[in-house]
């Protein structure tokens, strides 16, 4: 990775960090243990089934809530407050910023998840007072959390380039919704006709796939995830957010600043 | 090779929210800056300053034209190593301290880890921001800002220079060090270029200035030349706490500050003044041929471009 990308992807790290970002993980361990504790009485069967779900879908929500919140703003608050007058002045590339932002943020993210996951394992063998195999799924329902997360730093940050912190905000977390029934609505587009069905089946492919994403509660479960899946998840997930990069990259580079 | 050669750099905003139209910032400038030089960019408040400093700093895109900076293409990135700006009004990552902000942009600007601490304390020094060690900028004063600002826009030795009003937001000893420190990067060899609408702080600094009013170019050259000596006037200055009868049955308008009297009087009367001086025994301080000052001729520039503005509509 080229010099100038790494120094802002850490910069936009520790900028996460000088704002509190990381406290979240508080509410979470909060979460987490008022849980493992309230479900304690019951079986164990039943105790990992909760901390499972509860745990996986907490991190997923966080963390999205997390890089919609910092994504919209970076690019956009840098132009507002004219940081990026200093920025843009130097030998840097616009394409190098706008990568080095997603890659502070990705980060970030990966960080927080880090800790997160130190804390649902922590949860699991508080209830169940061992690891068994079929644990091990949990770091692949981890692993596509991850994946999901890089598509939405790469859409936040989309829409940073050219609209204001509120509308982006409303655009990602439309698409995450959306994005999380990409199956039903793939669906449903399958059952229209006419003119209908060509609209609803190019949103549905147009909308990041989520629903591909979410194993938790078959891992949950126990059920094991194909090899097909992860890596079909993958690709798709790098190629989703390297398109959504391109189009950033794109509207910043003939952005007139403020 | 010039320094700085902006090739008839245009920028049209569109303005309004609904019904777009035009608004020219910037017609088409010409301006050429040796290097070595420190150049004043002069106008008013709205005349195009920070537009055509941003356009020079591809921060926006212009209409039409373009420029060379070091005889390079100014679109090209890597010129950027070798020049500084400071923005007007800057503002900062207010999460970092002084030495984090400037380790960045050291980063940024290719300058080896090795010699970005020492340059930090150097350039720190040289704007007079000393004990601001561990201080975020968001506890900055905004005099301590505007020197943030300069000391990031030296922090890499460029050898090109873009002050927008440096002097602005500091104190009279502030003015006086930034006005010091442009003098020193002149003799360092290298080009300041540095837009104000405070006249006294050009005329001290200048080699040459540009005069921009509504974003069109209404003179350039020195400021020797610019401030020409008024045809015939002399300043006269004398010890005395008041104007003698004799001064003035000769028509000279005298006034007194403090222990000396000065008056303006057409060099023709020059001798008779003298005379007069002799004879009430009252000690001459000087005689100088009266110049316009910048300011003068600034405001002759902008009122004859109301005038024919106003003819013209
Ligand atoms: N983003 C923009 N959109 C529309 N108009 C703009 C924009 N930026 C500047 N202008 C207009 O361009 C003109 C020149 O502005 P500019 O900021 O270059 O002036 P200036 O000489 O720097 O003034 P000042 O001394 O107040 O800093 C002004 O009329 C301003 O309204
Ligand atoms: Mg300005």
């Amino acid at each position: 990775m080229n010099a100038r990308i790494a120094y802002i992807a850490s910069n936009t790290f520790r900028e996460a960090v000088r704002d509190r970002v990381l406290y979240n993980l508080i509410a979470f361990a909060l979460l987490l243990s008022g849980a493992a504790i309230f479900v304690g009485q019951i079986s164990i069967e039943i105790e990992k089934l909760v901390v499972i779900n509860l745990g996986l879908t907490a991190v997923s929500l966080f963390g999205v809530v997390i890089a919609i919140f910092i994504g919209i703003g970076l690019v956009s608050k840098e132009i507002e407050r004219r940081t990026l007058y200093t920025v843009l002045s130097r030998p840097v590339r616009r394409w190098e910023f706008i990568i080095g932002k997603f890659f502070g943020l990705a980060g970030t993210l990966v960080v927080n998840t880090f800790f997160m996951a130190i804390g649902v394992f922590g949860a699991l063998l508080y209830v169940a007072h061992k690891f068994t195999r079929p644990d091990a799924l949990i770091l692949v329902a981890l692993y596509f959390i991850v994946l999901q997360f890089l598509i939405i730093c790469a859409l936040a940050l989309l829409f940073s380039s050219f609209s204001s912190p509120l509308l982006s905000a409303v655009f990602a977390f439309s698409l995450f919704v959306i994005g999380s029934f990409a199956e039903d609505l793939r669906g449903f587009a399958g059952m229209a006709h006419g003119l209908t069905r060509w609209l609803a089946t190019g949103a549905a492919y147009l909308v990041p796939n989520f629903s591909a994403f979410n194993v938790i509660s078959s891992i949950a479960h126990e059920q094991p995830v194909a090899g097909q899946l992860i890596l079909h998840n993958t690709v798709y997930a790098l190629f989703y957010a390297a398109m959504a990069l391109s189009g950033a990259v794109l509207i910043f580079e003939h952005r007139n600043l403020k | 090779m010039a320094a700085i050669e902006i090739l008839g750099l245009e920028k049209t905003y569109m303005v309004g929210f609904w019904r777009k139209r035009p608004k020219r910032a910037l017609h088409p400038l010409h301006l050429t800056v040796e290097q070595g030089e420190i150049f004043g960019f002069l106008g008013p408040n709205g005349a195009g300053k920070t537009t055509t400093l941003k356009l020079l700093m591809g921060l926006v895109f212009p209409t039409s034209g373009s420029a060379r900076i070091l005889g390079r293409d100014w679109t090209d990135p890597d010129i950027k190593a070798q020049i500084g700006f400071l923005p007007e009004q800057p503002y900062f990552y207010d999460y970092l301290t002084a030495h984090e902000l400037l380790d960045y942009y050291g980063q940024l600007s290719g300058v080896p880890a090795k010699q970005r601490k020492q340059r930090i304390e150097e350039v720190l020094q040289r704007v007079g921001l000393t004990d601001v060690k561990g201080v975020q900028l968001r506890k900055f004063s905004k005099g301590m800002l505007q020197r943030a600002g300069i000391a990031q826009a030296i922090l890499h030795d460029p050898k090109v220079v873009f002050f927008d009003e440096p002097m602005s937001g500091l104190d009279p000893m502030g003015r006086r060090e930034v006005r010091d420190l442009m003098e020193q990067l002149k003799q360092e060899g290298k080009t300041v270029f540095f837009s104000t609408h405070i006249l006294s702080d050009a005329e001290a600094l200048c080699d040459r200035v540009a005069i921009i009013y509504k974003g069109e170019l209404k003179g350039v050259g020195a400021v020797e030349d610019l401030t020409s000596t008024v045809q015939g006037r002399v300043d006269v200055v004398w010890q005395g706490t008041q104007v003698p009868a004799s001064m003035k049955a000769l028509g000279a308008e005298c006034h007194v500050s403090g222990d000396t009297v000065r008056a303006v009087i057409s060099e023709a009367q020059q001798d008779a003044v003298i005379d007069a001086l002799r004879r009430e025994r009252l000690r001459l301080i000087s005689i100088t041929p009266v110049r316009t000052s910048l300011e003068e001729y600034f405001v002759e520039k902008l009122r004859r471009a109301e005038t024919s503005a106003g003819g013209a509509a």
